[in-house]
């Protein structure tokens, strides 16, 4: 008999799945999204449960879809990390809808309401099934639902600029996933297996013989190009600030916060589960990733001084922290990629926070998005204020805040490598010195003295907005301080993997 | 001669490269969309081909059970071909939406060009 919470991550899943079924049956938007959130604190609460059991006991376990055993079935990998990674991911989503809700009432047609809850579900059961899957063609499946989704959530907002960023963002995603589709193709005609276990051996026993160096070395190249070009790697980010800047405010903070780290999050899985990181370290996959690690770290940086555009701002700078987490990957080490996940923690929740109160301070000014406009609105709601201060004092990296935390275990990884220390420590201080750069400037302009003579709006308060940012303010703070039983978490889980 | 041999044998996966190779970079360069969409197809059709020609095996059948006989040697994996086939439900799924999404382009701007799309689109609605 299988101990009940071996059935979490399928449920939830599942639960997800259903939900994105009903969500157009309901009666109008106002409760499809209720009925989502729900479901995105319902699936925290389950994970967050499932996290605290595994982590307690040391345990991973790997869950066997309709009981076929191994060669044959599919089957979910769930570790602690997978679990705390599921958990926040539904947190998150489900306090970007919270937070967004007003805007998305403005921006996206009551009719459609519903189906914009649809993808919502969707994009949360794709980011759980790419999290915990432990089989590639599933994981790849889950992928072009993700796509799915996440174009139909860019295109709620359902404007000709908008339009042409989906097409933008949708042939990207096609290249990659026929990218990584291909990679797979040849991997299963190498290797016979499509579960993750089975694979590593084969691969193992390969790399020890030597044999198909060369078709190890572009499968491996192709999957993480593809799954690269995904989540916007630095020379394939060209979709990404169009997209994530004009989509609606729940949806960027949804897309710039949790989709990309799905692909990155699978992208580890495979280098740990798949290749082992000693094969990739072999193949200089991870040395290419360092590159584009450090040239997406400073370069999305550069690009995002010279936007006047919040929100496109805001998408700029995730191209540079994405780097981060590919700097993090690169370093090839276990420390490199502690640190890398914790990146993807603290992004997870910095970002979309971020996004969140530059939407509600637009939304005070008539859906501006440019600072010039946005000028001392801060004063209007300081909740708003107050959660981008802390958002961008911990994308520059303040301590106490869970990028500077971040950013110092990056830092640490870095340690011991010869050039790659280097390299890396010049890059970290760069990038932080070009954050400062464009947040700093920002905070000051929306917490500018409002000029005179502007009469006080008559703006209703938000009082879903003030919840969801508290609790990621919260979210940043806390991850900052107590980072050690996630840093644990982490450890535990890539000592199994 | 050897050569020529050696490239028959292989003339599925040779085929499936050349496929996949034109459809990748026509879905990349190509302005028009319905074009795009045609070269998305033959990219993900080439990856289809390359599965299909790798899991059958000359002289094996179907693996269906046929006269009682259990002898698994005797039969083709049928993996390669779920394989293909949930591909095909992916790639009809995207097809159906990146066609969707042409559509409504074409109600709005009467073209189907992309690169006139996006200097259309950025002059109607500076946001």
């Amino acid at each position: 008999m299988l101990p009940l919470y071996y059935n979490i991550p399928f449920l939830c899943i599942f639960l997800c799945m259903i939900g994105g079924i009903v969500m157009p049956l309901l009666k109008n938007g106002k409760c499809a999204v209720r009925c989502t959130e729900t479901i995105c604190f319902a699936v925290f609460a389950l994970f967050t449960g499932l996290c605290l059991i595994l982590s307690q006991r040391g345990e991973s376990f790997a869950y066997k879809m309709g009981h076929f055993p191994a060669p044959w079935g599919n089957e979910l990998f769930v570790g602690p990390l997978d679990a705390l990674l599921c958990a926040l991911f539904a947190l998150v989503l489900g306090l970007s809808l919270l937070g967004g809700e007003v805007t998305m009432q403005a921006d996206i047609l009551p009719q459609k309401q519903n189906f914009y809850c649809t993808m919502m579900c969707m994009t949360l059961a794709s980011l759980l099934a790419l999290t915990t899957t432990n089989d590639m063609f599933t994981g790849y499946v889950f992928m072009e639902i993700s796509t799915l989704a996440a174009c139909a959530i860019v295109m709620a907002r359902d404007t000709g600029e908008m339009v042409a960023a989906t097409i933008r963002y949708l042939i990207l995603s096609l290249l990659g996933s026929g990218l990584f589709l291909i990679g797979l193709a040849m991997l299963y005609c190498i290797t016979g297996h499509l579960l993750m276990p089975q694979l590593l051996q084969r691969i193992l026993l390969l790399s020890a013989s030597d044999a198909y160096h060369i078709p190890l070395t572009v499968v491996c190249g192709l999957m993480t190009l593809g799954l690269g070009i995904k989540s916007s790697m630095f020379p394939f980010y060209a979709w990404l600030p169009p997209a994530h800047g004009g989509a609606t405010t729940g949806a960027s903070a949804v897309l710039s916060g949790l989709v990309l780290k799905g692909y990155i999050v699978f992208l580890i899985r495979i280098f740990y589960r798949v290749f082992s990181v000693s094969v990739v370290r072999n193949l200089h996959v991870t040395d290419i990733l360092f590159v584009f690690g450090i040239l997406g770290m400073i370069l999305g940086s550069v690009m995002a001084i010279g936007e006047e555009h919040s929100k496109r701002m805001l998408a700029y700078s995730s191209v540079a922290q994405i780097g981060y987490i590919f700097m993090g990957l690169g370093l090839g080490t276990d420390a490199g990629v502690m640190a890398a996940f914790f990146q993807i923690l603290a992004h997870a929740v910095t970002k979309p926070l971020l996004f969140l109160c530059v939407g509600r301070l637009s939304e005070l000014r008539h859906h501006e998005k440019r600072f010039a406009l946005l000028r001392g609105s801060a004063h209007e709601d300081q909740m708003a204020g107050i959660g981008f201060v802390v958002g961008g004092l911990s994308m520059v990296g303040i301590p106490l805040l869970t990028g500077f935390t971040a950013k110092l275990f990056l830092a640490d990884a870095a340690m011991g490598g010869s050039v790659k220390m280097w390299t890396a420590l010049l890059a970290l201080a760069l990038s932080s010195i070009l954050n400062a750069r464009y947040y700093i400037p920002a905070m000051f302009a929306i917490w500018a003295k409002p000029e005179a003579g502007q009469p006080d709006k008559h703006t209703k308060a938000n009082r879903g907005f003030t919840v969801s940012a508290a609790v990621l303010t919260a979210c940043v703070v806390l991850l900052g301080i107590t980072a050690i039983p996630v840093v644990r978490i982490i450890q535990q889980e890539l000592s199994m993997l | 001669m050897e050569f020529l041999e050696k490239m028959i044998s292989l003339r599925f996966e040779i085929a499936a490269f050349l496929l996949f190779g034109i459809g990748f970079m026509h879905l990349l360069v190509e302005k028009n969309l319905i074009k795009k969409i045609i070269a998305f197809n033959v990219m993900d059709s080439s990856v289809f081909l390359f599965l299909a020609s790798q899991g059958y095996i000359h002289g094996r059948t179907a693996p269906i059970i046929t006269d009682g006989i259990t002898d698994a040697s005797l039969y083709i994996n049928p993996v390669p071909a779920g394989l293909v086939l949930t591909g095909i439900v992916v790639s009809v799924s995207i097809s159906a939406f990146f066609l969707a999404l042409t559509q409504r382009f074409y109600h709005r701007y009467h073209t189907v060009n992309f690169d006139e799309i996006m200097i259309l689109a950025k002059e109607k609605d500076v946001d």
